[in-house]
């Protein structure tokens, strides 16, 4: 029998159709996941054709983009950011009423960041096909998943077919030898990678993380390092499952309890590449020689090391340094912070939160400083405030916020203003991505945290050696 | 959708590489519940200055490119955001097709299937498409050939189901909706 890939064992399980003649395959959706904003023209779509949703058990719909993170008034009401974004709340859920569709909406104590909200309820699991109408759906991989975001068409072909056209993507492996040095995070590892691979270097394929650093890593920093797939350009990202998988996942809401669990286990836990398995690229990557990492471009491959100096102008880059107002050849730490934001479904996880209030407790971000920490769920919310999380954010004199998306995109009036600089944990650097003329660092959450202590751009371990003495 | 065939306009370059979904269209301009009038958000940030008037160095606000259909971009173009408001946007604001050296998978994506051509070429192809940029030029997608007075056509290649899709003028929901007894077997199989 031939070796196959990870990625081969889950696109053969899920055709319907193979691809032939030049006909895209037809590939089985196993959870579509939907939100507020990529969603409302594909629920036309169904009214405008009359159909009716095939499978409404395998959607599950939360509010995530649009909505504010302040709390609700004393009337209950909430302050949007203007009248189009509580229309596209008002609409999803009125949608999900008309079609059948479970909605974890304000009054659910599950509501978050659709990447966030799915694995904590355990609606993600190994060996799924999972899409959802934004790009970061790459997050899901982390669990062995077949995740990839898709188009409002896409997501109208999901609802009524449970089925989408898709053409066989190439492989890439991404092999991560050795460990991550003490005070380096998946989020430092996925923007060095993003810098070794490109922000195309993964277009057209499926990437599999790999290798004894990539199995040291927890689900949450799985997650991290999953989102960032597209980042690279990349269809997918994924991570076979293993004892961290199930272990994460057993006894969460949506997966089978008792003998089902162990059952379903010894199914995840061959889900893996065969070891004679060929990739159509391969990528290697020492661990040991990540340090914290940001970017400093207008692109997520554009990294830099938290201890090293900016690359030289080139033609290419000459862009970039011109928005970012930043000179080449100079160090990037030390560069005057705005905002900082701790959030969004790459970093707004528990160990995210407890990564960035490990460094802040007992002190006070700079003066000059505006800090937001937005958890990714509800249930997030809970468990940080449990710990007392939000008293040492507030403490320091940032904003603890309600559940949502944020300022990673801005939707929901969460923005900076033009020419400020924000250290953030999101997983986006475009111009204008949080506001018109902002200017964006992407960091760890203890670079987050430490930048704003320091008040300019900071080497966490610095103020984490200070913390340990 | 009416069909596509072939597409003559003058062409209009925007070298810029890695043009993400946010510069397409900002993310605060997603905030519609429809698919129409979002032209006048594409490219808004490079466009409109903040005072709401034409940006006058940005090259599509130039009179002499009024009107142009085929934007050759800059490498790896469409990366980002899954939202297809960018190809809606680009339609709206009379962008027809997007030719560049890569073209991000969502994206192709979702241009393909709203009537948006994405179409790659090699950076030999690019640079001459380049250099002769605001030309007239025209894209036939039946013989997949772009051609330009005085040059050889250029060959490029559309995923065959997706181009068939456009110069019939169907969408593809139609043909997944007509897999439904394979989908039934398919759910069987597996319960």
């Amino acid at each position: 029998m031939t070796a196959t890939t990870l990625f081969e064992k889950l696109w053969q399980s899920h055709c319907v159709e193979a691809d032939r003649d030049g006909l895209p395959a037809v590939i089985y959706i196993d959870l579509h996941l939907v939100h507020e904003v990529t969603s409302p023209q594909a629920f036309s779509l169904l009214r405008e054709r009359g159909l009716r949703m095939r499978q409404p058990k395998r959607t599950l719909a939360t509010l995530d983009h649009s909505t504010p993170t302040t709390p609700p008034r004393a009337d209950g009401g909430r302050d949007y950011a203007d009248a189009a974004t509580e229309a596209q709340v008002e609409a999803l859920v009125g949608n999900c009423a008309e079609f059948g569709v479970t909605l974890h909406g304000y009054d659910s104590p599950e509501r978050g960041i659709v990447h966030v909200m799915a694995p904590e309820l355990g609606a993600t699991q190994p060996g799924m096909t999972i899409v959802c109408g934004d790009s970061h759906t790459s997050t899901h991989g982390a669990f062995g998943a077949l995740a990839f975001g898709i188009g409002s068409t896409e997501v109208g072909h999901v609802l009524a077919t449970q089925c989408l056209l898709q053409h066989k993507p190439k492989t890439m492996a991404v092999n991560v030898r050795g460990r991550l040095a003490h005070g380096v995070s998946a989020k430092d590892l996925a923007l060095h990678v993003a810098g070794q691979v490109g922000v195309a270097g993964g277009t057209g394929h499926v990437i599999e993380f790999r290798g004894d650093a990539i199995r040291a890593l927890t689900m949450e920093e799985r997650m991290t390092l999953c989102n960032m797939s597209i980042e690279m350009g990349a269809r997918a990202g994924l991570i076979a499952p293993d004892a961290t998988t199930v272990e994460w996942l057993r006894g969460r809401a949506r997966v089978p309890s008792g003998a089902a669990f162990e059952a379903s286990a010894q199914r995840w836990l061959g889900l893996r590449s065969d070891d004679a398995a060929r990739f159509d690229r391969e990528v290697e990557i020492d661990a040991g020689s990540v340090r914290p990492t940001v970017t400093w471009g207008t692109d997520p491959g554009k990294v830099v090391a938290i201890d090293a100096r900016l690359p030289a102008a080139t033609a290419a880059n000459a862009r970039a340094f011109e928005y970012m107002r930043l000179r080449p050849e100079a160090p990037i730490a030390g560069e005057r912070v705005d905002v900082v934001f701790v959030g969004s479904c790459t970093n707004s996880r528990i160990n995210d939160l407890r990564d960035a209030a490990d460094l802040l407790r007992g002190r006070r971000i700079a003066t000059h400083v505006r800090m937001l920490v937005v958890p990714g769920s509800e249930r997030i919310k809970r468990e940080a405030e449990a710990e007392g999380l939000d008293g040492v954010f507030r403490a320091a004199g940032a904003e603890w916020r309600e559940p949502g998306c944020s300022m990673c995109l801005g939707m929901n009036g969460d923005i900076a203003r033009p020419g400020e600089l924000v250290v953030s944990t999101s997983n986006r650097n475009f111009e204008g991505r949080q506001g018109p003329g902002v200017r964006t660092l992407l960091a760890s959450p203890a670079t987050a945290a430490a930048s704003a202590v320091a008040g300019v751009v900071a080497d966490p371990r610095v103020l984490a050696a200070e913390v340990a003495a | 959708m009416s069909g596509i065939a072939r597409i003559e306009s003058r062409s209009v370059a925007l070298p810029v590489a890695n043009i993400d979904t946010d510069q397409i269209i900002p993310a605060r301009f997603l905030t519609t519940t429809t698919r129409a009038g979002l032209g006048r958000h594409a490219f808004q940030d490079w466009r409109w200055l903040a005072d709401g008037s034409p940006n006058p160095g940005f090259v599509l606000n130039r009179a002499e490119h009024q009107g142009a259909e085929v934007l050759i971009a800059g490498d790896n173009f469409g990366c980002g955001s899954s939202r297809e408001h960018a190809p809606w946007a680009l339609l709206d604001a009379g962008i027809r097709a997007v030719i560049s050296t890569g073209i991000a998978d969502i994206f192709r994506n979702n241009a393909l299937k709203n009537g948006l051509l994405a179409i790659v070429v090699t950076p030999a192809e690019h640079a001459s498409l380049l250099a002769g940029a605001g030309e007239p030029i025209a894209i036939d997608l039946r013989t997949q050939r772009i051609e330009r007075a005085g040059t050889a056509p250029i060959a490029f290649s559309v995923d065959a189901f997706a181009r068939q899709c456009l110069l019939d003028g169907v969408d593809q929901l139609g043909y997944l909706l007509a897999r439904a007894d394979a989908i039934t077997r398919f759910e069987e199989a597996r319960a």
